[in-house]
């Protein structure tokens, strides 16, 4: 399923062998394991939603897959979702309510298997309240009928987080959802279409069979006059897009494919109407029907793929619905619509700065790595301002919203120019290209055969060569080709973790000649994997101490220290931790006081520095460690390049400009220029407009410019650029608005995505030679003058069946070898 | 060759009513979601399991 890859976890290679993996969620129990029955399970939130699962006969759950459950993260507090108690924010949530039974539909991101599905579908086992629900998988939606007298719609929303399905709810949750009219019309004109061309093709077999002269001349008329009622809908209702389309083109003088395909549609009808009302002929009605049946049945599959595979995010979907605001009456829960500038919002550990504010008081660790893709949280005092997208790290602070959330730093990002520049404009697709060529070409065969047949002296002739050029040419395994290949190309690619905005991007990416790359988090990674001790290597013992310390610690590079020691928790006795912020931490760790932190911190807690010499100057990413009074090292958390990074920009090199742009100091310019090579362009300290800016002055020497980045400060630039490709840890969690959104551990896979756009292009253009060959066939025999109505009922169905066969089958090959 | 007008009649009768229905599929939504379905009868079995076992939930969804 292409689908369920989205939500795939990378895992850490290096911990899934040797650990057990969690029996709940499948991810690998990396410190202390809880166990039940002889199950193992990662953490205690696991194990707490197996027993009860298990307690309400929800234990097939296990079942139907291995470590199906979502993990569950602390974060979720009961009183996050207090505000859904707000009758007014009910209001605009509820699909329905009548006072007994209520109605709603939550997005929740977190379902991705059979057994998610059958779990949130059996919810009513697990409360009293709740009716039945039911899962959209490809929407990853649930709507869910409760008793709004037994279960609050927050008791509702804590029962899914409760379970690891924790619903999200955005700003773009409340604007109303629109029912997929479209979608049923779709279906309705497919449907009409399919009809008619079966039941057609059933009345004119028997003349093209040549039974008609059996039978008596009453048949031939009432089988005429069937078909011309049966083709009627097809050609109003099912084929109605395509007269808008062809309107459109028309009036903006820019001619496309639909211009041919309207202009064969109105030469099959009318052509046959005259024939079968003069009784001079059976007509094309059945080529009519299914040239609209098999473009519709295009249509359908490229909305189907573009469904599945398609995004399209705004600042909105980041933020949250509502926050904690202080009132005159103590806390409470307020819209994030409704805040204004001068309130007094609370914010919790990992909650988002929903507006430009200055921090009134707490401790802030502001982690902007949304916005700046920069790892490392960032301290704050009080007085200082704080910019919207941050997120609060550790204990609960106070700010004083000094904008409006529509206004604030995130939000301008968002709303500036290169933002709302239309993507497609200047960037001609292939298909337009080429049917503009095309419509030229067939209008002036067209022409041409009929001055032909005029001066030859055979008016009839003439007019019925013209009318079947334009029959014939129309260009339905053309404008199929296209389609099929882009779509099957982006399905191929999903299943690798590159997923594009929709299937033009292909073609888009073919034509990339410079990569622009970001630094941090692009081509460097902040993992346990970046981490060095520098001194004299750590015994078992000690391993052990530091680790008990470091995951007391709520500090991120306590975090990372801790995952990159790897020793079991509970091994050692921890006392009077105490964690002094900006400074460092300490503790008495099996009766030997350790500290770790800052130099200068260490120094005024009077360790003895004697092997100090060795320490790096650089503090920020740095933490020392003092066992018993006397220095013992340093870990070095540097970010360490992504596995592979080196070939990628090998290959990619060789066709396409490279060039780095970094919000960070230069201090690894000479490690980035070895890789990059002497040409390249380095960039440090970027702001976003400055790499902004290079990217179009990259476009305006004529470059196409792919740029490859991840936080909110690559967001102007990922927009400028042709193709913006946002990386992301994981698919499904922030990533600014872009093209296409890579699974950062297939970052070093770009050059081969790039390579396979380029053929799957190259398919394209095969395919449209094949259908250029059918026509060139068809308007030969047209042009002539003896077009019947069986070799146009073969030919067309037959090019557009061969080329979709071809287009298919040749992109998914190559996508094998992916 | 009268019936075979008749029959014209006939097949176009029992078309027009499969067409019928499926424009009624179409606009009562079940053509909506076309995925879940195939992943929801996987599971089927179980849930019969269960719901005998567990018939006093069973009638609280009844009930809503």
């Amino acid at each position: 399923m292409d689908s369920t890859i989205a939500l795939a976890l990378p895992r850490a290679p290096e911990c899934s062998a040797a650990r057990s993996a969690c029996f709940h969620c499948g991810e690998p129990c990396l410190d202390g394991r809880f166990e039940r029955d002889e199950r193992v399970f990662c953490c205690l939130g696991c194990q707490a939603v197996h027993d009860l699962l298990s307690e309400s006969g929800l234990g097939h759950f296990y079942e139907l897959n291995t470590g199906p459950g979502v993990r569950i993260r602390e974060t979720s507090a009961k009183e996050q979702w207090a505000c859904l108690d707000d009758p007014a924010l009910q209001r605009r949530l509820l699909d329905f309510t009548d006072g007994k039974t209520s109605r709603v539909t939550f997005h929740v991101p977190g379902i991705h298997c059979v057994a998610c599905v059958w779990l949130l579908e059996n919810l009513f086992r697990l409360h009293r309240g709740v009716g039945s629900s039911r899962v959209n998988f490809p929407r990853r939606d649930v709507a869910i009928s409760f008793s709004p007298a037994e279960i609050t719609l927050a008791g509702l929303a804590a029962l899914l987080a409760s379970i690891g399905y924790e619903p999200v709810l955005t700003l773009k949750e409340l604007e109303k959802r629109t029912p997929s009219r479209a979608g049923q019309r779709q279906w309705l004109q497919l449907g009409i279409a399919g009809f008619a061309f079966g039941n057609i093709m059933l009345f004119s077999l028997p003349l093209y069979l040549g039974l008609d002269a059996l039978t008596r001349p009453v048949f031939r008329s009432l089988f005429g006059g069937l078909s011309l009622a049966l083709a009627l809908p097809v050609l109003v209702y099912s084929a109605s897009d395509y007269w808008r389309s062809a309107f459109r083109s028309l009036r903006r003088r820019t001619p496309t494919l639909d211009i041919p395909i309207a202009l064969g549609l109105v030469a099959l009808y009318g052509r046959s109407a005259f024939e079968i009302l003069s009784g001079r002929g059976e007509g094309y009605l059945d080529s009519l029907a299914g040239l609209v049946f098999f473009l519709l049945c295009g249509r359908a599959f490229q909305q189907k793929t573009h469904e599945r595979m398609a995004f399209d995010r705004d600042y909105k979907s980041f933020f949250p619905l509502s926050v904690r605001r202080k009132s005159k009456n103590g806390e409470e829960s307020a819209a994030i619509s409704q805040l204004k500038v001068g309130d007094r919002v609370i914010l919790r550990n990992s909650e988002l700065i929903p507006a430009d504010a200055i921090l009134l008081n707490g401790a802030a660790q502001i982690d902007y790595s949304f916005v700046t893709g920069e790892a490392e949280p960032v301290p704050r005092r009080a007085g200082d301002y704080l910019y919207a997208g941050g997120r609060q790290i550790g204990g609960a602070i106070e700010v004083e919203t000094v904008k409006a959330v529509s206004q604030s730093y995130l939000a301008s990002l968002w709303d500036h120019e290169a933002f709302r520049k239309n993507n497609d404009d200047g960037f001609t697709s292939l298909t337009d290209r080429y049917s503009r060529r095309f419509t030229l070409i067939v209008l002036c065969v067209a022409l041409g055969a009929m001055a032909y047949w005029t001066c030859a002296g055979d008016a009839a002739r003439a007019i019925k060569a013209f009318i079947s050029v334009l029959i014939v040419a129309c260009p339905c395994a053309l404008a199929l080709a296209a389609p099929f290949t882009l779509g099957t190309a982006q399905r191929c690619l999903a299943r690798r973790g590159v997923f594009l905005k929709n299937s033009a991007i292909v073609e888009r990416i073919a034509r990339v000649n410079t990569i622009v790359f970001d630094k941090t988090g692009t081509l460097t990674q902040s993992t346990a994997a970046g981490v060095r001790f520098i001194g004299k290597p750590l015994c078992e013992a000690e391993r052990r101490w530091v680790s008990a310390l470091t995951h007391a610690s709520t500090h991120p590079i306590s975090g990372r220290i801790h995952d990159s020691l790897g020793a079991e928790r509970d091994s050692a006795t921890i006392a009077s931790f105490k964690e002094t912020p900006g400074c460092g931490v300490e503790a008495l760790v099996d009766g030997h006081p350790l500290l770790l932190g800052s130099k200068a911190w260490l120094e005024r807690r009077g360790a003895n520095a004697g092997q100090a010499c060795c320490l790096p100057a650089n503090t920020a990413n740095s933490a020392c460690l003092a066992i018993d009074g006397a220095v013992r090292g340093a870990f070095e958390t540097g970010n360490a390049l992504r596995a592979n990074t080196e070939p990628l920009l090998q290959q990619v090199s060789c066709e396409c400009e490279v060039a780095l742009l970094s919000g960070d100091n230069p201090n690894e310019r000479e490690r980035f220029r070895t890789l990059f090579g002497d040409e390249s362009a380095l960039r440090f300290n970027q702001s976003p407009l400055d790499k902004l800016e290079f990217i179009r002055s990259r476009q305006q020497a004529g470059r196409i410019v792919m740029m490859v980045g991840d936080g909110l400060n690559d967001a102007g630039a990922l927009r400028q650029s042709d193709v913006g490709v946002a990386v992301t840890e994981k698919a499904g969690s922030f990533s600014p608005a872009s093209d296409v959104i890579l699974e950062a551990c297939q970052v070093p896979q770009l050059g081969e995505m790039i390579a396979y756009s380029r053929s799957a292009v190259r398919i394209v253009r095969l395919g449209f030679g094949i259908s250029a060959l059918y026509n060139a066939i068809g308007v030969s025999i047209a042009a002539a003058g003896v077009l019947s109505p069986i070799i146009c009922a073969v030919l067309m169905p037959l090019s557009s069946v061969s080329v979709v066969l071809f287009a298919c089958g040749m992109t998914t090959w190559r996508g094998r070898s992916l | 060759m009268n019936v075979l007008l008749i029959l014209i009649a006939v097949s176009l009768g029992v078309a027009g009513a499969f067409l019928g229905c499926f424009v009624w599929a179409v606009k009562s939504g079940q053509f909506e979601d076309t995925c879940t379905p195939s992943m929801r009868v996987l599971a089927d079995d179980a849930t019969q399991l269960n719901r005998t076992s567990n018939s006093s939930s069973e009638t609280n969804r009844d009930r809503l």
